[in-house]
């Protein structure tokens, strides 16, 4: 799979999170978080993700919000099964971790990331 | 895959009711009748290599290209190169199907050590891929091939199962017709107990090696809501893709034509109540080697063709100009037919194929060229002996098969010399056979004489006499039954004793010649001597005449002159003396 850079347009719901001030747009860590629609879970995983990268990741990393309701094409292009499905697209090689991201230590053993603390 | 199916569809029998997605697989929809449930899941489970993933292809190129159904391949295995691969070697274009949008094809890769997993999640994603799947050309079947990759890839099971029982749910409202795949497990079905969720029509593919030889087998384990044959039946993945045989169409009710062809020998015919077969009947021809089987069958397409007709020869033991060169040595010159089309001459070892390859490879050239007439020679071959039992289920079918298509057949099988293991041998399939020519040679005194009987031949009278066989330079043909006394008698015998008679009779008749001369000069000799008396008799008649005649002038002279004399003299009546003086010289002359 390549990594090809999906941007946001307007109506994809995709979020985009850039918080490096040095080069915007190209995160050292770009994540991609696959969801179906606005439910418990994807909220949740979101919230979580978000958590996680501020802690450990912050200022390094952009989040991209796929919602497979709105864009099922992309769904096999990540080869996406289970949603919630968190994708680290960079660095490579890429990682996926499943799952509404409750675990914070399993989240950061997935994304391969050391923690700070 | 131009292949004709129309008598395949022709056969299933129409079932109200259950709504049926045909397969368009030769034989599966016999079996099922009329294809897989539609609109709902069925599970084809089977170990590797049994044939599922191109079963399952088959069902979705079939749909999308005959039946206007397009499908959805979603594989967990191959990837689409892969299949397109696989599908290429059948002949059909992959990817001008999906450009054509009869045919979306997914691949769901997933590695396990890409993944880590971490709280709650679903199986939303496969959802959303499948139904953008079908959505994007309208689906009507779709195949996971197979879903059970999914176990190894994901390690909550728990949150898997409760996902795949809402797919097969979800499957269903959709109203899509599915196949599944599934390994097959060492307890159950398959290896994670899909059975559990599709409940609607399970079908076995099984691979097994017999003697070396593979066969593959298909049992319809479970079909809700319908009849179906629970047989295994023997399936094949040829060059033109999966063909089930169903042992019989599950029916009896072939075309009986009562059109008679010639057997190409004049007379085999005349036994066969002057007329020879009937057309779309078997044939077996039994006989120990070298009674002249094969000639007997390359006789029969050598009179087809000359009707013609188109045959097929299926040769087992001997290649294509092996049989030519040889069936010109009795002047059947199959080389013009086969030039011109007519004859076609498949050679092949029995051993290349177990028997069911055989058989289909069989179906596929009958369907193709579609002869009147079909000899095989022979089929004691196919088996090599290995499983005897199997002979008669296949010879059954291809029987019902060559029937069904009103193709004349001919089996030639070969039998052990001992005339008492003849009958026995072949109980298991003459029972199959309209007529049953048995070929059998005669050793006596010195020297073999082939000989021919027609053991049965349903519908027609027959000859029951055991013919002698020969092979000339122009054909083959029939002695005439030779009776010497109580006996038919046969070869050298029959020989001299055509050579005896026949100088018995010229004797015979020389004798006859001869005597009917003698009486004729006899009469001859007779006739001469009644002419000799008779000349004498007319001879002794004149004498008498004329002397009676002078006799009375000479008595009318002299009393004449007696009476002159009187008057002239005037004298007395003359003396009685000299009357009686004159009888004397009369006698005497009479008497000469």
């Amino acid at each position: 799979m390549s990594t090809r850079t999906i941007t946001a347009k307007p109506g994809r719901a995709a979020k985009a999170v850039p918080l490096s001030e040095d080069k915007p747009g190209v995160a050292e860590w770009q994540l991609r978080l696959y969801v179906a629609g606005r439910t418990a879970k994807s909220i949740a995983a979101l919230d979580n993700l978000k958590r996680v990268c501020e802690s450990h990741l912050a200022g390094r990393y952009t989040i991209e919000v796929i919602d497979l309701l709105v864009n099922p094409r992309l769904a096999a292009g990540d080869q996406i099964l289970a949603v919630p499905t968190l994708v680290r697209k960079f660095p490579e090689p890429i990682r996926k971790i499943i799952g509404d991201l409750s675990n914070e230590e399993r989240v950061l053993v997935g994304l391969d990331v050391q923690p700070l603390r | 895959m131009a292949r004709p199916r129309n008598s395949d569809k022709a056969n299933s029998p129409p079932t109200p009711g259950l709504p049926k997605a045909p397969t368009g697989i030769p034989g599966l929809d016999e079996i099922t009748g009329g294809g897989l449930p539609r609109g709902r899941p069925t599970l084809l489970c089977g170990s590797a290599g049994s044939g599922k993933t191109m079963m399952a292809a088959e069902f979705l190129v079939h749909g999308a290209m005959e039946f206007d159904e397009p499908g959805v391949f979603m594989m967990f295995e191959e990837n689409a190169e892969e299949l397109a691969q696989n599908l290429r070697s059948l002949g059909v274009d992959l990817e001008k199907l999906q450009k054509q949008k009869k045919i979306a094809v997914d691949h769901v890769h997933i590695e396990r050590n890409e993944i880590q997993e971490t709280g709650e999640y679903d199986l939303e994603g496969l959802f959303i891929r499948l139904g953008h799947a079908i959505d994007s050309i309208g689906a009507k079947r779709v195949v996971l091939d197979t879903i059970e990759a999914l176990f190894s890839g994901l390690p909550n099971h728990a949150i898997l199962r409760a996902e795949l029982r809402r797919l097969f749910r979800w499957l269903k409202d959709r109203g899509v017709t599915a196949v599944i795949t599934g390994e097959r497990g060492e307890q159950s079905l398959t290896r994670f107990g899909l059975e559990e969720y599709v409940a609607d029509c399970v079908i076995l593919l099984d691979h097994r090696i017999v003697d070396q030889v593979s066969t593959r087998r298909l049992r319809v384990i479970k079909y809700r809501g319908t009849e179906h044959g629970t047989n295994e039946y023997p399936f094949l993945i040829g060059a033109h893709g999966i063909s089930v045989l169903p042992i019989t169409s599950m029916r009896l009710d072939h075309p009986a034509s009562t059109e008679r062809v010639s057997t190409g020998i004049d007379g085999l015919d005349d036994m066969l109540g002057g007329t020879g077969l009937f057309r779309g009947s078997s044939t077996l021809v039994s006989g120990a080697p070298g009674t002249g089987k094969s000639s007997l069958g390359a006789s029969f397409v050598d009179a087809a063709c000359q009707r013609g007709e188109r045959a097929l020869l299926f040769a087992y033991e001997e290649s294509s100009l092996q049989v030519q060169r040889n069936m010109g040595s009795i002047g059947l010159d199959l080389g013009r037919w086969e030039r011109s089309g007519l004859l076609h001459i498949d050679a092949s070892r029995p051993t290349l194929h177990g028997l069911e390859q055989h058989l289909v490879h069989m179906y596929e050239l009958v369907r193709e060229l579609k002869p009147s007439v079909v000899v095989v020679d022979p089929i004691s071959n196919l088996t090599m002996n290995r499983d005897d039992r199997a002979l008669k289920p296949a010879l059954m079918r291809l029987i019902d098969f060559l029937k069904d298509k009103g193709v004349t057949a001919v089996f030639t099988s070969l039998t052990s010399d001992l005339a008492a293991d003849v009958a026995d041998s072949q109980v298991g399939v003459s029972s199959l056979m309209d007529t049953w020519i048995l070929l059998s040679n005669l050793a006596d005194n010195g020297e073999r004489t082939r000989t021919l009987q027609v053991l049965k031949s349903r519908g027609m009278p027959h000859s029951h006499q055991v013919r002698e066989f020969m092979m000339g330079n122009h054909g083959l043909d029939l002695v005439d039954v030779y009776l010497a006394g109580d006996r038919v008698l046969t070869g050298t015998a029959r020989i001299s004793q055509v050579a005896q008679e026949q100088a018995a009779s010229d004797l015979r008749q020389r004798d006859h010649d001869r005597r009917l001369k003698e009486l004729a000069s006899h009469r001859r000799a007779i006739d001469a001597q009644i002419a000799v008396l008779n000349a004498q008799i007319e001879e002794r008649a004149g004498d008498v005449e004329f002397a009676i005649e002078r006799e009375r002038l000479l008595s009318d002279g002299l009393s004449a002159r007696a009476r002159k004399m009187a008057q002239s003299r005037d004298v007395p009546p003359p003396r009685p003396r000299a009357a009686a003086a004159s009888e004397p010289a009369t006698a005497r002359k009479s008497a000469k």
